[in-house]
């Protein structure tokens, strides 16, 4: 397998006021094409920001990150906004769709940033749709969904473009067991059929079975990594 | 979907605070349309004047009278072409409520220096200056009196009396004039100065105003400058100025409409672009992680903020429309109402490209603060609030 990610030496600090608050430094990983890594760390451990390094959507203080062997760290605003779009799909624990738009509208939103034909939107968005099983609730609002159907609806959303790589914070962190698993499986199926290289923090222990591989975040550190079985 | 739909979907999101916001804007735009048609046709009798046409009044004010010598001074000055002169009469028929708009003049050179606006068929011209006790009345006058040529009417004054006590002259009906456009206003008449000079018991040997017209417009600054000083020290001091700014400060002396409505209008559009800026400021505020997410998806800044402008734009122009299509609507019905009052109200394509231009400007202004907040927008702080 080729690696996918490759995190070398990368620093993440934060300003706040005079003082300044070092998240990780030093930090190394490398993510292979088609693995799925759970996240896992006490809260305040920097999952989300580490995430949010991997997803582009901030920047390291040091360090170089590569994404299929090109630095994504010293992209500009517009470029990363451009590399997010390409290539990675975001899932969130709040699901975070769109209040006003339908679920099938919610599911197009990526797609607007693409050049394709209406028709062909429509044919992406029904796919997938019927992948996370919601065809039937295509014209229902975020509101008459239950958490696990917006789940649902947000995991087409970041599958719809067809991205290489999903990251999702807590994607189960505001649903009950049953429904969590539901998703779960969701992940898996995508990691394991459609090949999607998903990154997800969770610090459900349950959640992170799913995963091929869990990294424990603690002080800026991994502090051990486990294979799944 | 297109990104209109999602623009869209955004402005009417809040039903009842998108339709409050919408009818604020769409009241504004009707007050304007409809007092910006006002006040063209307040404007429009004055545009419609000679350019070479000069008033002479008494300097304390117009209503103040000037001796009737003081036309043959006038005349003498070189550069004048023909003057005359009108007083106000006062006058009412029948019934003191039944007010008209009355002119004593002195006949042939009034029609001289207002050729153009008082038409008059030679016949009739010819009557009306034969006959002292004739008066010509505007089309519109006639009409509403029930006034035909040839009919004697007693017309009284709420100003002069005749030596014997009496109020009411009578005047035969020799003209009926018409105006220089189809919607010229035409209710008003004049009648001979001499028959009420030489009747009257006060005011003798004064009239109103005086009215000449030049032999060139260009020559109107000096010619005024030279008039004014002729009479300077005198008891009657004058004050000269063209047709136009006379008209146009007598206009601002009845009320001084022209200023009531610009505050009138600029009270309601100071209240809309604090409403609307307060909405859109408000309706980003509450999008923010909306907005983060769509920044995360790859929505460019640029793009946010194109779209939160557009959002704005598109609020006031709905509104602005919507505003103008009722104040077409509601001067056209004005129009019949107020045709003697105002016959030339009207909302013109000035109106409405200045409506246009304002709308445009309201989404403007209030859709650039929260479009460039929207725009500034950090993901990474937006997303970590939940
Ligand atoms: N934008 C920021 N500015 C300052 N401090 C931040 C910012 N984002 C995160 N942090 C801090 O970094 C640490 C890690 O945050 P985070 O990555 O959200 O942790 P986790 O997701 O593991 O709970 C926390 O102490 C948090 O307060
Ligand atoms: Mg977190």
């Amino acid at each position: 397998m080729t690696k996918l990610f490759e995190l070398h030496d990368v620093a993440k600090r934060f300003q706040r006021g005079k003082e300044s608050i070092t998240i990780f430094d030093g930090l190394s990983l490398g993510i292979e094409e088609g693995d799925f890594v759970a996240i896992m760390g006490p809260s305040g451990s920097g999952k989300t920001t580490l995430l949010n390094l991997l997803g582009g959507v901030d920047q390291p203080s040091a360090g170089e990150i590569r994404f299929a062997g090109s630095r994504i760290d010293s992209l500009s605003e517009t470029g990363l906004a451009a590399w997010r779009a390409a290539n990675v799909g975001f899932i969130f624990q709040f699901y975070n769709l769109m209040p006003m738009l339908s679920a099938e509208r919610n599911v197009e939103l990526p797609l607007l940033l693409t050049s394709l034909s209406r028709a062909r939107r429509r044919q992406s968005v029904e796919a997938a749709l019927k992948l996370v099983g919601l065809e039937d609730r295509a014209r229902h609002l975020p509101k008459e969904l239950s958490g696990g159907q917006q789940q649902r609806v947000a995991i087409a959303r970041a599958v719809v473009s067809d991205p290489k790589l999903l990251l999702c914070d807590e994607p189960t962190g505001d649903l009950d067991r049953a429904t969590a698993d539901e998703i779960l499986k969701m992940l898996s199926l995508l990691n394991n059929e459609f090949g999607k290289t998903i990154v997800m923090v969770t610090h459900d222990p349950e959640a992170a079975k799913y995963a091929k591989r869990v990294l424990h975040l603690d002080k800026g550190r991994f502090a051990g990594e486990e294979l799944a079985a | 979907m297109s990104e209109l739909h999602l623009i869209w979907r955004n402005l009417v999101r809040r039903k009842l605070r998108f339709a409050l916001t919408l009818f604020a804007i769409f009241i504004a735009f009707l007050i304007f349309g409809v007092l910006g048609g006002v006040r063209t046709a307040l404007q429009s009798g004055v545009d419609l004047m000679a350019d070479n046409r000069l008033v002479t009044v008494n300097k304390i004010n117009f209503t103040q009278p000037l001796p009737i010598s003081y036309l043959n001074k006038v005349r003498a000055i070189d550069g004048v072409q023909v003057a005359s002169h009108s007083g106000w009469f006062g006058a009412y028929v029948r019934d003191s409520r039944n007010v008209i708009v009355a002119f004593a003049i002195e006949p042939e050179s009034y029609l001289q220096v207002y050729g153009d606006e008082i038409r008059l068929d030679p016949a009739q011209r010819e009557a009306f200056l034969r006959n002292r006790q004739g008066m010509i009345a505007g089309e519109a006058l006639a009409k509403a009196q029930g006034w035909k040529l040839g009919d004697r009417i007693p017309v009284q004054s709420n100003i002069f009396s005749r030596s014997d006590g009496s109020t009411t002259w009578e005047m035969v009906v020799e003209g009926i004039f018409r105006g220089k456009e189809e919607s010229s206003d035409t209710r008003r008449m004049y009648f001979h100065y001499d028959y009420l000079n030489e009747s009257r018991a006060i005011g003798k040997d004064f009239t109103g105003i005086i009215v000449f017209n030049t032999v060139n417009p260009a020559r109107n600054e000096t010619i005024a400058r030279q008039i004014d000083a002729l009479f300077a020290n005198s008891f009657y001091e004058t004050q000269t100025d063209t047709a136009k700014a006379f008209n146009k400060a007598f206009i601002a002396q009845l009320g001084n409409i022209a200023m009531i409505i610009t505050s009138v209008v600029s009270a309601a559009f100071f209240t809309i672009l604090l409403i609307v800026g307060n909405t859109m400021m408000l309706a980003i505020r509450e999008r923010t992680t909306e907005i983060a997410v769509m920044k995360t998806l790859g929505f460019r800044s640029e793009r946010i903020f194109r779209m939160v402008l557009a959002e704005s734009m598109f609020l006031s122009l709905l509104g602005g429309l919507l505003g103008i299509a009722a104040a077409l609507m509601a001067v056209a019905g004005l129009h019949k109402a107020l045709a003697g009052v105002l016959p030339d109200l009207s909302l013109g394509p000035a109106v409405i490209a200045q409506a246009l231009a304002i709308m445009l400007a309201l989404g403007l202004v209030t859709g650039l603060l929260p479009a460039f907040a929207a725009m500034r927008l950090n993901i990474v702080t937006a997303l970590g609030r939940n």
